[in-house]
């Protein structure tokens, strides 16, 4: 193990460090620690000055109560939800069939396919905003979540079709051959062999997914306006130019944006982190 | 595309089968993979050709394109007589700013990796905690910095007002707002990296750190000869992510500081999205070239990381 266990060190920096990860934590946290402070905080507090100091009376179930009840936040993260998971779902179905494509079968073309599927991943998205912005609009589906979901699926197959390829590959394939032996056919193969063994990449993926695709702005911005169909992360500027210079709404309005894949990350953890170091290691 | 069956078709003697039952191994694949590669074609590969064609136009997203040329990419590089575009002089500058400045999230990561691979009571908690930061958008973040940063009711000035030092507005000094920005994209980014190299320092061979040991290796000789290389992975994926993410900065920017003060946080992906899509007019043709400039751009990495990933595969095959 690198470093040296702390348990082969010496007895002063045994102390030092006990002391010195609480403090590295909260320096490290501070900026979001400031935040939630003044979500928590009266709006007399800001006029008086009190900005850094603990609040002055604990407001939380106003401010949020605000955020809730008297703003259009509720339609954003409804529009959210109703955005990122039929996109989980159809970026994962597909990747799912590609991967299994990729991962099982040889045929010539099927390494260039799948490096044009992890190159489409790392294309900026710029180049792509005019010709997709414009396809939606001739679609009828400018500022609606299905054009919003339909882009992020075919985006966001690139990385899953990666992800679940890889995974695939390291699949035992005599399972697969024994399959064929017994006569299977090869679709019933991938709904009753690989896909019950792909349920950790499934999980991962899915979280992975919720997590970009609720923190997606830029896209937002180009395909909707207005609160029909905007996620959070759009609908967080109107909210913030509703309440202007009100800090302690504002921050309650940014947690309140931030909290689903907050949550999403601490209930699935290890998923989430399987996902995200895939390739990590060899 | 031509279909080639790898697996000989061994059922060839049972002719009462039909076409499908016959061809399925070769078929199989293909129907897999329809979904997929029409969503990808339709919104991914084509639109890089039709940004291509609408650069080479005027167009205001609606009525008809007008053929220009390369008018666009001689305004923007200042070719033949006219002088380079001031804003897009100040976006590329910048843009080669945060690829310079976001590769620190690799050894700061590196660093909060090597701090927390203890096992105390409770490190479970603070690696998640010390994660947290990239699971929350950009946009939030950005908020976050934004507030941070504020000259009189942000903590940062406070914080500096203790050790004596005076209140800096960080975001509205055009000298200063860029750095500002990619400070708090380091932010989670450090965590993305830390985290790859926290799954990458679980797997180091312990055998041969103990080997090691036993040579008298330690410390950064110790890092720099035997950890290190067998980090090797991780570090790359850190690099790819890092470089992408530098050059996809927008989120950040826009929700910032807009591009100011007096447009000196202007990146590439952003004047793009400024002259195409915002208050200042439709220009999606000029829009357009931008986006095709930063594209070349990252054409270079991506070429690279697309060429070490295929040796990988050939290597493993």
């Amino acid at each position: 193990m690198f470093p040296t266990p702390l348990a082969k060190t010496s007895r002063t920096w045994q102390i030092s460090y006990q002391v010195l990860l609480p403090f590295a934590l909260i320096v490290w946290l501070l900026p979001l620690i400031a935040v939630a402070n003044f979500s928590i905080k009266p709006e007399a507090d800001f006029v008086n000055g009190n900005y850094w100091g603990l609040p002055s009376s604990f407001e939380a179930f106003s401010n949020y109560g605000k955020v809730f009840f008297e703003s259009n936040m509720p339609r954003y993260l409804i529009n959210s939800l109703f955005i990122t998971i039929p996109t989980v779902i159809g970026a994962v179905a597909l990747s799912c069939m590609a991967g299994f494509a990729l991962g099982v079968y040889k045929f010539k073309s099927n390494l260039p396919i799948f490096f044009i599927f992890i190159a489409g991943n790392f294309v900026p998205f710029q180049i792509l905003m005019v010709p997709v912005r414009d396809l939606t609009v001739s679609m009828n589906l400018y500022d609606t979540k299905t054009g919003l979901v339909l882009f992020h699926i075919a985006f966001q197959t690139g990385f899953c079709t990666l992800f679940m390829r890889n995974f695939i590959r390291a699949l035992p394939f005599p399972l697969i051959e024994a399959a064929r032996v017994e006569g299977i056919s090869e679709w019933r193969i991938f709904l009753f062999v690989v896909l019950p063994l792909m349920k950790p990449a499934l999980a991962a993926l899915a979280v992975l997914i919720f997590t970009f695709i609720w923190n997606d702005y830029f896209w937002a911005v180009v395909l909707t306006q207005g609160p029909d169909a905007q996620p959070v992360t759009a609908g967080i500027t109107e909210f913030n130019s509703q309440f202007r210079a009100a800090y302690h709404l504002m921050s309650a309005g940014s947690i309140v944006a931030a909290l689903p894949p907050v949550v999403m990350f601490f209930l699935m953890q290890k998923h989430f982190i399987a996902g995200l170091t895939l390739g990590a290691v060899k | 595309m031509s279909v080639s069956p790898a697996v000989p078709s061994t059922r060839a003697n049972q002719p009462q089968r039909g076409w499908y039952k016959r061809n399925e191994i070769a078929i199989t694949p293909w129907l897999f993979l329809l979904p997929a590669m029409i969503f990808f074609a339709v919104y991914v590969i084509m639109p890089i050709g039709q940004s291509f064609w609408i650069s080479f136009h005027e167009w205001d997203g609606l009525g008809e394109k007008t053929w220009v040329g390369t008018a666009h990419y001689e305004r923007l590089l200042g070719w033949g007589d006219a002088n380079i575009d001031r804003k897009f002089e100040t976006s590329f500058w910048n843009n080669l700013r945060w690829l310079v400045l976001y590769l620190l999230a690799i050894p700061a990561g590196l660093f909060i990796a090597l701090f927390l691979n203890q096992t105390v009571t409770g490190i479970r908690f603070y690696k998640s905690m010390f994660f947290f930061p990239f699971v929350i958008s950009q946009v939030v973040v950005g908020l976050v910095f934004s507030w941070f940063y504020l000259p009189r009711e942000g903590l940062l000035n406070a914080v500096l007002g203790i050790f004596g030092a005076g209140p800096v507005n960080i975001l509205g000094d055009p000298s200063l707002a860029t750095y500002g920005i990619i400070a708090a994209g380091l932010w989670p980014q450090t965590a993305y990296c830390m985290i790859l190299y926290l799954t990458g320092l679980n797997a180091v061979d312990p055998e041969q750190v103990e080997a090691a040991r036993l040579d008298g290796a330690k410390g950064h000789k110790m890092l720099w000869y035997v950890i290190l290389p067998q980090l090797k992975p991780a570090t790359f994926i850190a690099f790819v992510v890092t470089i992408i993410g530098a050059l996809r900065s927008f989120d950040l920017i826009s929700v910032m500081t807009n591009g100011g003060p007096f447009g000196s946080t202007r990146v590439l992906s952003f004047y793009m999205f400024e002259e195409s899509l915002s208050e200042f007019g439709f220009r999606m043709g000029f829009g357009a070239a931008i986006a095709v400039v930063l594209f070349f751009i990252m054409l270079g990495f991506i070429a690279y990381f697309l060429y070490s990933m295929y040796r990988d595969e050939k290597a493993a095959q």
